[in-house]
């Protein structure tokens, strides 16, 4: 049976499965819930300095995108950090921490961009035995208007000087969390390294606006006729989250810098492939926020099974296995070639394929043949994009298949080459490398 | 249980009075919005769509079910609307079985069609609730066009002239417009007085006027009609029943399917409507299955069909099939009439023979079977009654006892057209294909008055 006890930092919990500083991790109430139902740790809702509390909006905060079952693909909000008490809060941390040790307390932290603030507010939550703090750099709605959150995380230099402070003055191990709002995620990634930080968490919410309502004209969600931007997350962010990952894992500036994977997780795959792509554990909110907090148990249940099946012992052996593969576009093999194939006995004649590949992409699929219904690839025309891959609504019915080095390319005419060359080295790169051939 | 259902003989009220609304309710009840957008995400939009070259008046299915995905029921019954302006009742009436979701690729696929009807129903019904006219009229052109039956065929053909501009007078026998949509469809095919709402709906176009009660041969001749319109178009359907050519067919108790299926439609209290404690239904089709469902539903106790072939002759779709036997009627094959079993006239009981298939030649084996029954349905065909043709000079031409035509609806007669039922062609005898021979037909009397550019 595959183990799946996460070290993360030096915090411990029974499995990679944290639950996101957000909503579900804003009250001893609901984390409470959240650790009987099996999640392996939190990072408790972001809390502020001493003084009043935020306040929220008392309309909407929440808009979303759905499929057409109304399954919910992208969650947006409005919500600003925790608007309950501090001490409410810490010491509801403490007696949680103490009721459940094998478990991971992570504090989330943003305060105003000043030593002081930081040097005041360190002690309280160390003093609650939390295992570590998490600065929340990402908020990207009203708290970055006060120059906290995201106004900080999208500055590099102030991304490292605040990661410093909390180094200096605290024991416990720092967590930043980035935002995605910003061109090139590894440059607060680097900043945050430099600045000693102990790991890197990521995505927070992606600025967004969910929808308009074209009777108002308003954007959503609306508050008396307004919007503003939210921050959009849940399954439609998870492509874009795990890019970021993985280029921050495969950054020679920030390699081996742990890595918590947050955005759009909500199975068991979804952390797989996280992880796989270097996130150490992973963090989720909008698929707790929809399902509920049992959806955990699904996950364990897949990743166990999962690692099970392909013979997987400890996370160590999947985290980062995928890294080494991403790479950039000019070291790709230009000499790998392959080509759609039909499998006739799954296609069910819907046509799209056609449509897709004659209207858009190099009419490399026949619609009638001899006066049938007929679908096809030729050969001769296909580029092999993977367009009609994608389009069809059966699986596995149209695969890419590689060509073996030594056949002919119908289309180019030429044999595929058994060796490895890329753009460096292309004739029609200007500044190739080596001349080809 | 009511005690009603245990009297002998024909006889009313065999359900409790608040049963009937429930027995005859929708078929297929309408889906919500919900429901209809989550089933229109089933459709893959597919290219050059089967499910499009299925249907005979050709609906762009795949375009209008993306417009009730993308919330656009309106321009949805357009689209629909467009190629089939009874769009709303063949929603309800085809056996979409048999024509667009036999051939959805999802059906091919894992046996589940997209539901092309229920679907065409929700975004029809929306329109119609709205009464929003797509059509505007044409400019008038002058030209008067008589229609000779207010059936689908009829009214389909009326419509596309009015939107062309011209007057159209529709001469209907019966003293309601709608043919068999409203006295042939089952009654839980076509709830709520929908034929007439749609009737209603049709003639909103402008331009059409009906006058009921006028029959052909009887009121007036085609050779009058001719002389007093620019175009004709016949759309009379099948006004004849076969007979049964038995003995005893004349005991009271006897009937054509077809009338006690009117009488049912046109019935404003169907606790009153009489029908037999054993009921026997000869033949095999979509009337056969009809009045015997309906027969149950009005309490029967024992309703059978008696068909002379095996299952797979019988032409009511298997779905149709299953419908009887969910509501509990009986289909027996094999077995023919062979006289009818009378008490003083009155029926008590069939004398039916078993049948086999002898050299390709359908045979009596000469072994009988009496079944008891109070009443005895004849669903065993119907005919075109070709008389009030006559009296018109040089005649139309019939082939197979139907009027012949050429593919645009051309009768041999210069200026008359027909189309519908009561034509011989390839089409099916279904609603939806008398509206697209209606349509057709139109078209082509249009060209015809205004070749030359003379509108
Ligand atoms: C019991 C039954 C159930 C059916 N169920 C279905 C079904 O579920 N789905 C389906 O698709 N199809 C069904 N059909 C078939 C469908 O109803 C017909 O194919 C369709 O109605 C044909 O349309 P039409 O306009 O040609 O003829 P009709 O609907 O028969 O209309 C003809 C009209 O012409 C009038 N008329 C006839 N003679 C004259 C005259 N001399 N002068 C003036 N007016 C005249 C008639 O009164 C009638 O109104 C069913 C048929 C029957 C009998
Ligand atoms: C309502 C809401 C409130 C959030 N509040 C915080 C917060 O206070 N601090 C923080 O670091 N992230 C906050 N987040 C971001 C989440 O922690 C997480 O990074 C993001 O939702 C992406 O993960 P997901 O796709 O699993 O939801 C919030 C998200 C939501 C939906
Ligand atoms: S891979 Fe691309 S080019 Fe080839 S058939 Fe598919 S869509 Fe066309
Ligand atoms: S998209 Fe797939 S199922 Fe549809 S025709 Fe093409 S190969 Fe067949
Ligand atoms: S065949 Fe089925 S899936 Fe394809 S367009 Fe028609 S309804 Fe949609």
């Amino acid at each position: 049976m595959a183990d799946l006890s996460s070290n993360f930092v030096g915090i411990k919990s029974p499995n990679p499965f944290w639950l996101a500083s957000a909503p579900p991790t804003d009250k001893a109430y609901n984390v409470e819930r959240a650790f009987k139902a099996g999640w392996g740790g939190v990072v408790w809702k972001t809390l502020g300095e001493e003084g009043p509390p935020v306040v929220n909006v008392n309309g909407p905060r929440y808009g979303a995108i759905w499929g057409a079952d109304r399954r919910l693909l992208g969650l947006n909000n409005i919500e600003l950090i925790t608007d309950r008490d501090l001490y409410v809060n810490l010491r509801e941390i403490k007696q949680v921490k103490k009721n459940w040790p094998d478990r991971a307390l992570v504090v989330s932290l943003m305060v105003p961009c000043v030593e002081e603030a930081w040097k005041a507010i360190l002690p309280l939550v160390e003093e609650t035995e939390a295992d570590g703090i998490e600065l929340n750099f990402g908020c990207p709605h009203g708290m970055s208007e006060r120059g906290m959150g995201a106004a900080v995380g999208q500055v590099p230099e102030y991304v490292e000087m605040v990661v410093r402070w909390c180094k200096a003055n605290t024991r416990m191990p720092v967590i930043t969390k980035l935002t995605p709002n910003i061109s090139d995620i590894r440059k607060p990634a680097r900043a945050a390294h430099a600045g000693g930080t102990d790991a890197v968490s990521l995505i927070n919410t992606i600025n967004s606006i969910t929808g308009v309502n074209l009777d108002t004209f308003s954007p959503e969600p609306m508050i008396d006729g307004k919007g503003t931007h939210g921050g959009y997350c849940g399954p439609a962010v998870k492509p874009i989250a795990m890019n970021m990952v993985a280029e921050i894992a495969r950054d020679p500036e920030t390699a081996g810098l742990p890595i918590s994977g947050i955005g759009g997780i909500t199975t068991w795959r979804d952390a797989a492939e996280f992880m796989a792509l270097g996130a150490g554990n992973v963090q989720v909110c909008t698929a707790a926020m929809t399902y509920g907090f049992k959806v955990v148990q699904e996950m364990i249940a897949g990743l166990e099974a999962w690692m099970d099946e392909k013979g997987h012992r400890t996370l160590s052996d999947v985290i980062g296995r995928a890294t080494p593969n991403v790479t950039d576009w000019q070291y790709l093999n230009l000499n790998y070639v392959a080509k759609a194939k039909i499998n006739q006995d799954l296609c069910i004649k819907c046509g799209r394929c056609h449509i897709a590949c004659e209207d858009t992409s190099h009419q490399a699929i026949t619609s009638l043949v001899d006066g049938a219904r007929h679908f096809e690839v030729m050969e001769e025309e296909c580029v092999g994009c993977n367009l009609c891959v994608n389009v069809c609504p059966v699986e596995n019915c149209i695969t890419m298949e590689p060509l073996a080095a030594g056949t002919l390319d119908k289309r180019t005419g030429e044999v595929v080459k058994p060796v490895y060359a890329n753009w460096t080295t292309h004739p029609n790169n200007p500044s190739a490398q080596v001349a080809a051939e | 249980m009511a005690a009603g259902l245990f009297k002998e003989g024909i006889a009313p009220g065999r359900l409790p009075t608040t049963q009937y609304a429930d027995n005859f309710s929708d078929l297929h009840p309408p889906l919500d919005r919900h429901e209809a957008v989550v089933e229109a995400d089933r459709c893959y939009f597919c290219y050059d769509a089967p499910c499009m070259q299925a249907c005979p008046t050709s609906i762009d299915i795949p375009l209008f079910i993306r417009q009730i995905a993308t919330g656009n029921p309106l321009g949805s019954a357009k689209t629909i609307l467009e190629q089939n302006i009874l769009g709303g009742m063949c929603a309800r009436v085809c056996p979409t079985e048999t024509l667009c979701e036999e051939v959805c690729v999802r059906e091919v696929a894992e046996g589940k069609p997209v539901q092309i009807g229920r679907l065409q129903r929700y975004a029809t019904d929306v329109a119609m609730a709205q009464d929003k006219q797509f059509f505007p009229r044409a400019a008038p052109t002058g030209k008067k066009i008589a229609v000779v039956g207010a059936g689908p065929a009829g009214l389909a053909c009326a419509h596309r002239l009015a939107v062309k501009g011209h007057d159209v007078t529709i001469y209907e026998a019966k003293p309601k417009a709608g043919g068999l949509n409203e006295y042939g469809i089952a009654a839980y095919k076509s709830v709520d007085g929908f034929a007439q709402a749609e009737v209603d709906y049709i003639l909103a176009v402008g331009g059409i006027t009906i006058q009921n009660g006028k029959a052909m041969g009887r009121d007036f001749t085609l050779a009058e009609l001719t002389a007093s319109h620019d175009a004709v178009f016949l759309g009379m359907g099948l006004a004849g029943v076969n007979a049964l050519g038995g003995e005893g067919e004349e005991a009271q108790g006897v009937r054509d399917a077809v009338d006690f299926i009117a009488e049912l439609r046109q019935a404003s209290d169907l606790s009153s409507l009489p029908i037999g404690r054993r009921v026997v239904v000869l033949g095999g089709g979509m009337t056969a299955i009809d009045a015997a469902v309906q027969a149950k539903l009005l309490g029967a106790e024992e309703v059978t069909i008696c068909y002379r072939r095996g299952k797979e002759s019988m032409n009511a779709s298997t779905y149709e099939q299953d419908l009887a036997a969910a509501n509990g009627v009986t289909i027996r094959h094999w077995m023919q009439p062979k006289r009818i079993v009378g008490v003083n006239g009155v029926t008590v009981g069939i004398e039916l023979e078993y049948t086999a298939v002898d050299g390709g030649r359908l045979v009596g084996t000469g072994e009988t079977l009496t079944l008891a029954a109070d009443q005895v349905f004849k669903a065993i065909g119907q005919s075109f009654d070709a008389a009030p043709l006559n009296g018109s000079g040089p005649s139309v031409v019939l082939e197979k006892g139907r009027i012949k035509v050429d593919e645009e609806g051309r009768t041999s007669m210069s200026k008359v057209w027909a189309g519908g039922d009561c034509v011989v062609d390839a089409r099916e005898d279904l609603t939806v294909a008398a509206v697209a021979a209606g349509r057709d037909a139109a078209e082509s009397i249009h060209r015809t008055l205004t070749a030359n550019g003379r509108a």
